[in-house]
Formats: C-alpha cells, sequence, structure tokens
C-alpha cells in the first residue's frame, strides 16, 4: 500500500475530456448517424476498458441490430497464463511477497488464486502501480518483494521506467506482458469481424502506426477512447471506411492519440524489454506477444532469482491441478470472438462474479463478467 | 502520573476499570438515562420508559459491531460510525430511537486520549437526535488479539407503522437523500493516501431528524406515502436497491443522470475503476414514496442540512422482477447486479 506521506495530487476539478464533454445530446445524434447508415458491421474490440465502457453504458441496448460489437483478447488479466499465476503463488508460499493489482488477485491459476493463497497465510497484497511495490521494498528490507507485472504497452513503460531508477535489491519482477499488435494481427486471419476499434490506451503508447497491417489487409481500423461517445463515433467512422469503399487507420481519439505515440515510453520499454513469444490464455503461443527483460536487468527476474526457492510449491500447485476437476469454459471461443459468454455451458450457472471458473470471469475488462453484470443476455432483453 | 494508553488493567473490573468508566465515559456521555434507572447508576442494566407511547406501537431492536481501519478519518470516527449506524437502522425502520448501547472492546496499548475522542464523539452524535445511551460494556484485551478498537452499538425504537425494505410497489418514486459514494471514496482516499484535492469527507450521520416528518404523511386515503427504506451501506445503492426489488418482487428502473453524486466521487471511481454504486454511504436512506407526493417529500428532506441534495431518481416497475436497471441519458440501459466483494481497483 502507498505510504501515507506519499500523496498522489490528483486534479479533479479541471475535469476531463472538456473539448467533448461540453456538447450535449452527442451520444443521440452519433447513434442517428450509426441507425441511418446502411453499413452492416461485426466489430471487434481488443480493450478491457473498451468492454467495461460498452457494458456501463449500455450500448449493445442501443445499436441497431445491424451492428454487433463483440469482445477481442483486450483484457490483461483475462489472458494472464495460468503458468505464470502458478508461479506468482508458489512464490508467495515460499515467503515472497507478492504485490500486484487488485483484480489479479481473484484470477484462478490451474488449481487456485492468489487470494485463495493469502487466505492461507502467503504474504500478497495489492497495490495501484509498480512504485507502491517499489517503496514497500524500500521501507521493508527484510521482505522480498515481487511485483507481479502483468498488462500490455500501457503498463509495460511504467515497470521499465521503475526498474531504470535502480530498484532495491530486495525488489524483483515477475513479468507477465504482452504487445497488442501481434494477437490482432492472428485474430485477423482467424475470426469472423469485419473491422477493428483499436485500443486508445495501447495507442497511446504505440501509436497508430502498428494497426496498419490490419488495414492494409482490408480492415477497416478506428483508435477509440473510453467515453461512449467515443466508441459511438469510432463505429460511426467505420461504417464511413466502408461506405467510401477503403480501409485505414481513422483516429477517433486524437486528444490523447498521436500517429506516433508516445517516443519516451517507447524508448524506455525498448531499454528494459525484448519481444519473445508469449502464450496467452485462451489463444495459445502467439509470436513475438511477449516483453520480458532484457539480460542486463536479468537479475531483477523473480522467476530466475528465486527459482530453486519456489521449484517445490509450484510442483505442488501442478499436481493439484491435476487432480482438480476442470471446468471446461470456452474463454478461447470467446476471446476469439466465435462465441458470446451466454454460450458457454458454464455461464451463470458454474461460473459467476462471486465463484469465478475462468479468467474472463474475474476481472472488469473481462467479456463475460461484464455480460453477467450489465446485460445478461448481451443486452437483447433490454433493448 | 496518568497513563496515556488502555492496559489490560482498564477491562478487569477493578478500580483501575471504574476509574475509566468515571473519567472517560460517564463524564462525556451527557444523555444517558431513558427511565428511572440510567447508566450513572452503573446498575446491572438500565431502563426504558415507555409511558408516553401507545400501547400498540412496537419496539424495534437492531444491533451493530463496528470494526474500521483506521478509526480515525476525514473528518470523524468509528464513534460516529457506531452511533449514526445504528441510529439508521432504526430509522430506516420507521421508528423513533428510545436508547442505544456502548460496548467497547479496545486493545491494551491504544490511546486513552483517542478513546475519549471516540467517546466524545459518539456523545456529540447521539445528542443530534436526542437519544440517551444507557448501558455499556468495556473489555479489554491483549494487543496480540486485536489492532484497534471494537464498538457494538445496539439500539431500541418505537414505531406504531414499522416501515420494509419490502415494501416497494410498481409505481412509487425512488429517492435518495443525497450525494452517493462519499464515504466509501472518502476512506479509500484517506486510507491509501491519494489527495483528490478537494474536501471529500465521510457522509457518517444520524438521520433521524432528517427522516421523522416524512414518516407523517398520509395519503387522503390515510395510507402512509412513505412505502419502503433502506440504509446503503456496504455494497453501496447497488446492493440496497437489489435487495428492495428482490424482496418487494418488483423492479427499479434508475435514471443515472438524476443520482447524485460529488465530482470527486465520480472522478476517483473512474480513476480507480470502481463503481460509485457500489461504494458504501453512512448517512444516506433510499426512500420509497407513493407516486405523486415525491415534491412533498423532497421538499421536506431538502429543509435538513442531510437532505439537502436529496433526488427522485428512479421509480418501481411491475416488469424486471428483482432487478435493478439503470438508463442513462441517450436511452443506454444495464443491470446494476449486486456487488460481490468488496470494490477492487483494476489494472488501468
Amino acid at each position: 500500500m502507498s505510504p501515507p506521506e506519499k500523496r498522489v495530487l490528483m486534479k479533479m476539478e479541471k475535469g476531463n475530456s472538456p473539448s467533448m464533454s461540453a456538447i450535449p445530446e452527442l451520444e443521440k445524434k452519433l447513434l442517428e448517424r450509426i441507425r441511418n447508415s446502411k453499413v452492416s458491421l461485426r466489430i471487434m474490440h481488443v480493450c478491457g476498458t473498451h468492454e467495461r465502457t460498452i457494458a456501463k453504458y449500455g450500448l449493445r441496448s442501443v445499436l441497431p441490430k445491424s451492428i454487433d460489437v463483440i469482445s477481442g483478447p483486450g483484457c490483461p488479466v483475462c489472458v494472464t497464463p495460468e503458468e505464470d499465476i502458478n508461479i506468482a503463488i508458489a512464490l508467495a508460499k515460499s515467503r515472497a511477497t507478492v504485490v500486484t493489482f487488485g483484480d489479479m488477485m481473484r484470477v484462478p491459476g490451474s488449481a487456485e488464486s492468489l487470494l485463495d493463497a493469502r487466505s492461507e497465510g502467503a504474504d500478497v497484497r495489492m497495490v495501484y502501480s509498480i512504485d507502491d511495490a517499489v517503496s514497500l521494498a524500500e521501507k521493508k528490507p527484510e521482505l522480498e518483494v515481487v511485483f507481479f507485472g502483468i498488462g500490455f504497452e500501457t503498463t509495460v513503460p511504467a515497470n521499465a521506467a521503475a526498474l531504470l531508477r535502480n530498484t532495491p535489491e530486495n525488489f524483483s519482477l515477475l513479468a507477465s506482458q504482452k504487445r497488442t499488435p501481434p494477437a490482432i494481427e492472428l485474430l485477423a486471419g482467424d475470426t469472423n469481424v469485419d473491422a477493428f476499434i483499436a485500443p486508445g490506451h495501447v495507442a497511446t503508447i504505440i501509436g497508430t502506426k502498428p494497426f496498419e497491417p490490419l488495414a492494409k489487409k482490408g480492415f477497416p481500423v478506428v483508435v477509440s477512447g473510453f467515453e461512449a461517445r467515443d466508441i459511438l463515433l469510432g463505429i460511426n467512422l467505420l461504417q464511413m471506411q466502408v461506405e467510401e469503399g477503403c480501409s485505414r487507420v481513422d483516429n477517433g481519439y486524437p486528444r490523447a492519440v498521436k500517429p506516433e505515440g508516445n517516443p519516451i515510453a517507447l524508448r524506455i520499454m525498448d531499454e528494459v524489454f525484448e519481444t519473445s513469444d508469449s502464450e496467452w490464455r485462451g489463444i495459445g503461443r502467439i509470436e513475438n506477444s511477449g516483453l520480458v527483460l532484457r539480460k542486463e536487468f536479468e537479475e531483477k527476474d523473480a522467476a530466475k532469482k528465486y527459482e530453486d526457492l519456489y521449484a517445490s510449491f509450484l510442483d505442488d500447485i501442478r499436481k493439484k491441478a491435476e487432480r482438480k476437476d476442470k471446468k471446461r469454459c470456452i474463454c478461447a471461443a470467446i476471446l476469439t470472438g466465435k462465441a458470446k459468454p451466454h454460450q458457454c455451458p458454464n455461464f451463470g450457472k458454474e461460473c459467476t462474479p462471486k465463484v469465478p471458473a475462468g479468467p474472463c470471469m474475474v476481472s472488469q475488462e473481462g467479456m463475460c463478467y461484464n455480460w453477467f453484470k450489465y446485460s445478461r443476455e448481451g443486452g437483447s432483453k433490454l433493448a | 502520573m496518568k497513563p496515556n494508553t488502555i492496559s489490560l488493567e482498564h477491562g478487569a473490573g477493578g478500580e483501575v476499570m471504574q476509574a475509566l468508566i468515571g473519567e472517560i465515559i460517564l463524564k462525556n456521555f451527557r444523555n444517558k438515562s431513558a427511565g428511572s434507572v440510567g447508566l450513572e447508576c452503573l446498575d446491572d442494566g438500565s431502563t426504558i420508559s415507555l409511558a408516553n407511547f401507545n400501547p400498540s406501537s412496537e419496539l424495534v431492536l437492531t444491533t451493530d459491531s463496528h470494526v474500521i481501519t483506521p478509526a480515525f478519518f476525514p473528518d470523524t470516527n468509528i464513534g460516529r460510525l457506531a452511533v449514526a449506524g445504528t441510529i439508521n437502522d432504526l430509522t430506516v425502520m420507521g421508528a423513533k430511537p428510545l436508547a442505544l448501547t456502548c460496548a467497547v472492546i479496545v486493545p491494551e496499548g491504544f490511546s486513552l486520549q483517542d478513546f475519549e475522542e471516540i467517546i466524545k464523539t459518539m456523545d456529540e452524535t447521539a445528542a443530534e437526535v436526542g437519544v440517551p445511551i444507557i448501558t455499556g460494556d468495556t473489555k479489554t484485551v491483549e494487543k496480540t488479539a486485536l489492532d484497534s478498537i471494537i464498538l457494538n452499538t445496539a439500539g431500541l425504537g418505537i414505531t406504531d407503522n414499522p416501515i420494509r425494505d419490502s415494501g416497494l410497489r410498481p409505481g412509487d418514486k425512488i429517492l435518495v437523500t443525497g450525494t452517493i459514494g462519499d464515504h466509501g471514496i472518502s476512506l479509500m482516499a484517506h486510507r491509501e493516501g491519494f489527495d483528490f484535492d478537494t474536501d471529500l469527507v465521510s457522509d457518517s450521520a444520524p438521520l433521524w431528524k432528517l427522516i421523522e416528518p416524512i414518516l407523517k404523511l398520509r395519503t387522503p386515503e390515510g395510507e402512509p406515502v412513505i412505502t419502503a427504506m433502506k440504509d446503503p451501506t456496504r455494497g453501496g445503492l447497488a446492493n440496497a436497491l437489489n435487495e428492495m426489488a428482490a424482496k418487494s418482487g418488483t423492479g427499479i428502473l434508475i435514471e443515472e443522470d438524476l443520482i447524485p453524486f460529488k465530482r470527486a466521487v465520480s472522478a476517483a471511481c473512474e480513476m480507480l475503476g470502481l463503481d460509485p454504486l457500489e461504494v458504501a454511504n453512512e448517512g444516506k436512506a433510499i426512500i420509497g414514496v407513493k407516486s405523486g407526493f415525491e415534491e412533498e417529500v423532497l421538499s421536506i428532506l431538502r429543509q435538513h442540512p442531510y437532505g439537502r441534495d436529496a433526488a427522485v431518481i428512479g421509480e418501481v416497475t411491475a416488469e424486471n422482477k428483482g432487478e435493478v436497471i439503470l438508463r442513462n441519458r441517450f436511452g443506454g440501459m444495464r443491470y446494476v447486479d449486486m456487488p460481490s466483494g468488496d470494490p477492487i481497483p483494476r489494472v488501468c
């Protein structure tokens, strides 16, 4: 937890996005344009926060039937592989202090979750950022602090920046970090969608260029922000591309996203991490989609540093997993847009936010969580 | 020299404990009697006179234990939370609070100054609605057994017309008595060291004086105007509305734009990935009102400082039984579900 003397000053009264929030009735106008367009689209977004925006504002309940918005693998918690969670739990059981984001704590690994491990006495703590984890290590030199750093290009620069600031010796990183473009490209070849809404936060860092290969393959792409009006604008921009008979990457979030992204963030990310193949829960291995520590930062790699310490605990977890009755979720089909949450046999029965069987039900960014929580059958009942 | 922290002797029943009770508790509780035997008698119990009440009235009894870390938060403490919480449980039952109890479990090493501050706050909170604290108990435990203070307050109230959380009928209007989420967010910000550049504080408040006048309202047919009440504490508005809908066998449709939020609360929730509807309140009530009487109820509520931001936020529906639905300003609708656990901030 952050020390009380550390004050994070956030100016609230100035508000966000003054340019758009000042215009009333904008959503209604955008909806009208979407409804008036003759273009039908099956659109995939690949961002957990987009799913949350869509669910929170009930967008599926107001969009015409000709527009189908589905959720791709955009929730970082959901795509974190079981084995990485197993390692985090094994580390916690072997006396390390494992700190991570709140929604990571409840995600089941192959046998249990970090929260389960905590209730059995392991030292697992919640933080808001890697900086909180570093200051915990500084304050408590007697602890071996491991930050379980999961996420996409949005959270990786913060991890890189922290490591570049010379973290204390008792601090290390268990990195489970992902790059978005390789996954989207893979999906483009293996899914039933017409167009993509690209993730706005990720694009703030990497820019719009990495999404151009998708457009070249013929998919209209738009980078969108996170208000209801941003998503509606994005959908309408995609319709307009189809009407014009072309496919390109439109920037529908120019107040945050520049074509070249954030060069400083990209540079420090590259300084600390290098690309590698990476496992995505529900999807499998995707080439060049991971970001692992470079050799110079090897001593900060918790998976290597404590390997001897946690090996036996990891074995126990794996054995426990073998004995466990596996609930067959269809996460893979859901994450690739081939099925919707309510088509999963476990959805709403053996898998609810209270007792999640699969990762998509745990995080507030997970498609199943949002479908269960906000729309049951995807809004149809409320339409 | 006087000790400045609690020791195990303070709960041992001897002279030291008598001194603690006399010098801190009896001295600071100004209103401690509801009948012929009050707290100051230090007898085995206290009495409550029912002489002025209608014999067909019903007594309402409630109890609540309070643990909160830290015990002091912006800009009050656990004492206010405990007393207001029990008064509010009686209030939303439609019952006039008659008397409260105060049981304290405190670890050795707890600051005596903080202890006295908490007792004073309990007294001030109870004084707002004129309810006496008539009996109590003090126990001390070893440091290793407990890391902060625990308060238990039971409350006895009386009513001619108990209000239930299951009394909603289709067509009723849903009111809240003020801004939502202040307590939960102010506490989270305080715990985590976030400074949201505003003076957001807990809304903890005893609501009896706010609610008392509207309980008397009747329709021309003589029926109570207030059909249901509940206080949206842990689990927030989402939890309370779902319980009310499920128990009443109705649906509830609320309009997002009508729910009063402080700007800092919505912004903090947006930033931390929390749903303000799931955040705790400690000084608010949800009220079901017969359609056509909502303006009258609102105008009464708004005259009291705790009801200044009162608002109609939606209505009770015959369809969607047991469900709460939120509609936004462009017609988008979503379910408001029961929160599954404590609100957990998300990654990004």
